[in-house]
């Protein structure tokens, strides 16, 4: 299994290749093709994580193949602790979205083609270690993401498809001139680990219309890599784009595509630019703070139950911002506090995972009721505890594991982020704990206004969670249950890899004064 | 052997014992044999017994530096490190002990009173998340398991307050108490943070030495301490955020009696008790303000509610503001010994109401009456001759609670007000707090006896429903009889005093408070001396406003030579405002909850209806512009070929993308192919 990422990888689009030979109305076929496909991704990836030797903090299992020599353009993947948990967690979510779709009946052929290609983008950013191939995937995904929520949606399908595409799109010509600067700043290369090396030493000075180089690349990426995520003031495609998306590929923005962008953030802000790292931090924090109380302070207001959902996420990536800026703790300035970088940096990503559990769980659940009710009104409900216990008690599950409460995963990574954040942004942190307040707030009104009260005797009859929905839901569950009681798993995974990426930031990113 | 150690294993199976019955019960419940009720009682009296041989352990020890911990690495990202555990020592072992036993009563008392409820096995099963989660606190040995069990405390009570969720007052007190006591949370978080961030640890043993060291102080080390004492003031219900706990009444009454009583409140002043070293004085100065406003504060709701169950919880507020009165004042253990005798005397008092409101309802229920209140005092009067034991107990742990010798609640009150004499002696612009003290003393004993005359005594008030009252079963009084019991003196003074005013007994031998590591504050040698002197002064005090409080309760609800009606309408505005709880609900929804939600409206309404309509809808324009301008750029520095045709076909993409129809999609999907293709090709014709 020398190419085990490339199999990762492509394994979808031969998924689509064989879907593309059957026919049309044989649409159970298909969606067992769908299935199988990224069953065995997802086997893959549990494999690779067997295999991958997480003491060391560097790339594995990489693959490098000459592509376009002419602009130094080559085929480059490679795996580390960022990257593998969020490759299991797509392939762990792009097999669950599978079943969340079993229900599509329109144009199944292309839904699933669709889906598949979705895959293969994610996963190919996740993976990508050149620019160029970075860029064709990120773009790569776009594309089914745009027909998906435009064909398969709700009632205003394509004005939401058209902003998240506009939206996104915008992000990457941004992205993409600034993929450019750096080519042609550093010599001539796309290989991110090479740019890693030389970017710092030859950005380091450069002055561009009397800006730092340094400083205008790193907006241009953050803006990119800012919609995804999607940060204040970037964030108003996304509740959107979840209202209208059909449930899974809600599940699929949710728990990974908004990932990208922190992940983007890390992988190549942070080790591309360390200097504005240092110079950025405080806006990163500030810009979590922002997205955790509006997050919740607009979810607090909503009536809709998926667009709750979605400004949930908003407050929840909120977070990983926030301990992303930790990082700078670990500089002598600081007084090298290499626990508070640890912490914050760590929580972040663990926040990133947790998020992509809960939140998809979250969406599944939304989905649930949408099938049965027709509509997502929360105060069109109310005592559906005593008509559908079971799934009152995985709602009860999700929306805890939401708000943050001990047990659950979600809890271990926002306090790793707080106490990660606090010595360097205090006021910041004093201030977004809050959130601690607003997250149960939002939630628990929800959760009384249709669970609670007396039953809505229109929904005597609302058939109980089947056991497909049920397969979708308890592995999130017992992931997020099981990593909030014990996180080493998942911490022992990133540890290497993050403690490296803080040290260089810090050694490297010496230069934070000649900005 | 789990730990190598009796007592730790001891206390392992203990914690985790009851998180077993609370999965089997949650997971096949209904599918058991009564429900699997026998699954949570087996359990919760296994650790009743275990927490018995700890406890005697503990008394043939006769240690009172006994202590032991076990600490676990949970966390390990090199630098970063979170280490769990907990730690037995004596104060554990008689918590473990009261925790055991009140909840063990209340698993009693429920299989009579919860008979026949539509979710039994939930009921049950959330009792033993509810024991674990409070055990978990009992044994923290550091901040962070503190904090994860004290929300998981939360959340179990938020279960259990909304059991009958489908009455909206039971979902909106479950609501309640959640986000109340998460209010104090974020206060309890941030004093986390600045402990860990000065001192680089959360267990309880680094945090004391850091503190003794330096390396917190000043008002950092007040802040820290005010911001872990915020946790306290949510889930002891102290003032301001006393709110939850009245309305945490919608719960089940066994329920009221295991946390609103004995135990999860109480964690609050465990805290506080645990954390006792590292407060400052100013710290302490507005821990005893808190407590000591909240003690006569409370007190005064209490002297108008009509809901048998209402005085009990602003009963239980006052007491517990008594307990946090004690710690402000430098007397803490004086807070836990109060904190045992009343997780007597009070799960005894709400057994006992709950004994009543069963007979109500089922009299009610004969009677075909579903509109009278069964817990409303006026409808009742004269049950003790129908029930003479629910009667006898509540009347003897009403004389606890109202501090008259020969009972525990005489112990314990006495030293807390001992203590407060002391400081207020040596800090004497802080009298007010004596008068606290003795005040809601004075308050308590009235209003107790109101509840006892009203509810026993008198002509019954509705004769028709007297008539259909009766004792209720073994299963009920047995826990009220063993409660009450332990109510009196006995059990705390023993075994080397046997007179009813002097306290010393295995308690105060085996729990010896520590010196506070902080600079500048009491030796606990110099707090116990002055409290021994302050004794026998607090001793005639607190039976003189005892007694007062007494006659007058006695005069007023049983002999009715003074008519409480004309003293309501005498003082009518401090009638009305007690009556009404000093509308604290109705300011706060008023002040806080409606504004904010409505500026949540706004703030929603600004985000989807006026920034994303018009700015970034027209940021689309700016976008068309950008990319134009970017296209610009690459045109100078890329080959001019590549440029363009990424130029063109992101253009045409636009275009074309902004009337798409359904039937482009195979267009798009090949272009989507043959780009993968090419790749894929490229790729492997490289690879063979």
């Amino acid at each position: 299994m020398s190419n085990i990422l490339s199999w990762i990888i492509w394994l979808p689009v031969i998924g689509m290749l064989v879907i593309s030979l059957i026919p049309r109305n044989n649409s159970k076929i298909i969606k067992q093709i769908a299935a199988i496909t990224s069953g065995i991704q997802l086997l893959l990836a549990t494999y690779l994580w067997q295999v991958f030797d997480s003491s060391i903090g560097e790339m594995q299992f990489m693959e490098r193949v000459e592509w376009i020599p002419s602009f130094n353009i080559t085929y480059i993947l490679g795996v580390d602790g960022l990257s593998l948990p969020m490759v299991l967690l797509m392939a762990l979510i792009g097999f669950i979205g599978i079943f969340v779709s079993w229900n599509i009946d329109k144009a199944v052929k292309g839904y699933f083609s669709l889906f598949l290609l979705l895959n293969t983008g994610v996963m190919g950013v996740f993976l990508a270690l050149d620019f160029f191939l970075f860029y064709i995937f990120w773009e790569v995904m776009l594309l089914p993401m745009y027909f998906l929520i435009g064909m398969w949606g709700g009632p205003q399908r394509e004005y939401a498809a058209i902003k998240f595409f506009l939206y996104t799109l915008a992000g990457s010509v941004l992205m993409l001139i600034a993929i450019l600067a750096l080519y042609f700043t550093c010599g001539n290369t796309f290989d991110m680990l090479v740019l890693m090396e030389t970017a710092p030493v030859a950005l380091n000075g450069m002055l561009w219309w009397g800006m730092s180089a340094i400083k205008v690349i790193w907006v241009l990426l953050f803006i990119g890599f800012a919609i995804k995520v999607p940060v204040f003031p970037f964030h108003t495609w996304l509740p959107l784009a979840h209202v209208e998306a059909p449930t899974a590929i809600s599940v699929i923005l949710a728990g990974v595509l908004l990932k990208l962008g922190v992940y983007g953030i890390l992988r190549i802000n942070y080790t591309m630019l360390p200097d504005g790292v240092f110079w950025f931090a405080g806006a990163l924090a500030l810009l979590g703070l922002i997205n955790v109380i509006w997050g919740a302070m607009c979810a607090l207001a909503q009536k809709d139950l998926k667009k709750l959902v979605a400004y949930s996420s908003v407050n929840h990536m909120g977070y990983t911002l926030l301990g992303m800026s930790a990082v700078i703790a670990a500089s002598g300035m600081n007084g090298s506090n290499l626990i508070s970088a640890q912490a914050g940096v760590g929580g972040a990503v663990f926040q990133m995972f947790n998020h992509g559990t809960i939140s998809a769980m979250l969406f599944i659940l939304v989905g649930v009721i949408y099938d049965r009710a027709h509509h997502r009104d929360i105060e069109g409900f109310g005592g559906l505890a005593s008509q559908m216990p079971v799934y009152t008690a995985f709602v009860a599950i999700a929306f805890f594991a939401g708000l943050g409460l001990p047990g659950f995963s979600g809890f271990v990574s926002e306090a790793m982020i707080f106490i990660g954040a606090f010595p360097v942004f205090r006021t910041i942190v004093i201030i977004s704990t809050l959130g601690i307040l607003l997250n149960a707030a939002y939630f628990l009104w929800a959760f009384q206004r249709m669970f609670f009260g007396p039953a809505n005797e229109k929904y005597n009859d609302l058939p109980e969670i089947n056991s497909r929905e049920l397969f979708t839901v308890i592995p999130l569950a017992v992931i997020t249950l099981f990593l909030g009681v014990y996180p080493r798993p998942f911490l022992d995974l990133v540890s290497s890899t993050l403690n490296l990426l803080i040290e260089s930031v810090v050694t490297i990113g010496g230069y934070a004064g000649n900005l | 052997m789990i730990t190598g150690n009796f007592y730790t294993d001891a206390s392992l199976v203990i914690l985790f014992l009851p998180l077993l019955g609370f999965v089997i019960n949650i997971l096949f419940g209904k599918k058991l044999p009564r429900q699997g009720d026998w699954i949570s009682i087996s359990a919760i009296l296994t650790t009743l017994v275990l927490a018995l041989i700890l406890f005697a352990i503990m008394l043939k020890n006769w240690d009172y530096k006994f202590s032991h911990e076990v600490i676990m690495p949970w966390i390990d990202m090199g630098a970063f490190k979170i280490e769990l555990g907990f730690w037995v020592d004596n104060i554990t072992i008689v918590m473990l002990l009261v925790v055991a036993l009140i909840s063990s009563m209340t698993h009693i008392f429920s299989l009579e009173y919860m008979k026949g409820d539509i979710r039994y096995n939930r009921y049950y099963a959330y009792l033993g998340l509810f024991t674990f989660s409070m055990n978990g606190i009992v044994l923290a040995n550091n901040l962070m398991s503190l904090y994860i069990f004290w929300e998981l405390v939360g959340v179990s009570s938020y279960l259990l307050i909304g059991h009958w969720f489908e009455k909206n007052s039971a979902a909106d007190a479950s609501k309640k108490a959640f986000l109340t006591n998460r209010v104090g949370d974020i206060g309890f978080f941030i004093g986390i943070m600045l402990m860990f961030t000065a001192i680089g640890s959360f267990n309880f043993q680094d945090v004391f030495a850091g503190v003794s060291d330096g390396e917190i102080k000043g008002n950092l080390l007040t802040l820290a301490g005010l911001g872990l004492f915020m946790g306290a003031v949510g889930k002891s219900s102290q003032f301001p955020l006393h709110i939850w706990l009245p309305d945490a009444m919608e719960g089940p009454t066994p329920v009221s009696a295991l946390m609103h009583a004995a135990t999860m409140v109480a964690a609050g002043v465990y805290l506080t008790v645990r954390l006792f070293p590292i407060f400052t004085p100013d710290a302490l100065v507005t821990i005893a303000y808190v407590g000591g406003f909240t003690a006569i504060f409370a007190a005064t709701i209490a002297i108008t509610q009509n809901d048998i169950k209402k005085v009990l919880a602003y009963s239980t507020v006052s007491q517990l503001g008594y307990m946090i009165l004690a710690v402000g004042v430098g007397n803490y253990t004086a807070a836990f010994f109060h904190l045992l005798t009343h997780a007597m005397f009070k799960a005894c008092l709400f057994y006992g109401s709950g004994s009543v409101i069963h007979a109500m309802h089922h009299s009610l229920h004969n009677l075909h009456d579903h509109d009278t209140d069964p817990q409303d005092m006026r409808n009742m009067g004269g049950f003790h001759k129908k029930m003479p034991i629910t009667s006898t107990t509540m009347t003897l742990a009403t004389l606890a609670i109202a501090g008259v010798p020969l009972f525990s609640g005489f112990l314990s009150k006495d030293a807390i007000l001992a203590g407060t004499l002391y400081f207020v002696d040596q800090n004497p612009q802080h009298m007010i707090l004596a008068f606290f003290g003795f005040g809601a003393a004075a308050i308590t004993a009235f209003y107790m006896f109101r509840l006892i005359f009203l509810t026993f005594h008198g002509e019954p008030k509705m004769p028709k429903v007297f008539e259909g009252i009766h004792e209720s079963p073994s299963l009920m009084t047995a826990p009220l009889v063993i409660l009450a019991a332990l109510s009196t003196y006995i059990f705390y003074t023993l075994p080397i005093n046997l007179i009813p005013w002097k306290d010393y007994g295995w308690f105060t031998k085996l729990i010896k408070a520590k010196d506070s590591v902080v600079a500048g504050t009491p030796s606990a040698k110099e707090i116990y001396d002055g409290v021994h002197y302050m004794h026998d002064l607090a001793l005639v005090l607190s039976l003189t406003v005892a007694s007062i409080g007494i006659g007058l309760s006695f005069l007023m609800y049983y002999r009715s030579t003074i008519s409480s009606k004309s003293w309501a309408k005498r003082f009518g505005t401090f009638y009305r405002l007690s009556l009404n709880k000093y509308y604290f609900d109705e300011i706060y929804n008023r002040v806080f909850y409606q504004p904010f939600l409505k500026f949540c409206n706004i703030v929603a309404i600004i985000d989807w209806d006026l920034y994303d309509k018009y700015f970034i809808n027209g940021f689309g324009h700016v976008t068309k512009l950008l990319s134009k301008v970017t296209g610009q750029v690459d045109y100078d520095g890329l080959d001019q070929t590549l440029v363009d045709g990424v130029g063109r076909s992101a253009g045409g993409l636009g275009k074309g993308l902004k009337n798409i129809q359904t039937g482009r999609l195979q267009n798009y999907m090949l272009f989507a192919l043959i780009g993968v293709i090419i790749i894929l090709i490229v790729q492997y014709s490289v690879i063979l």
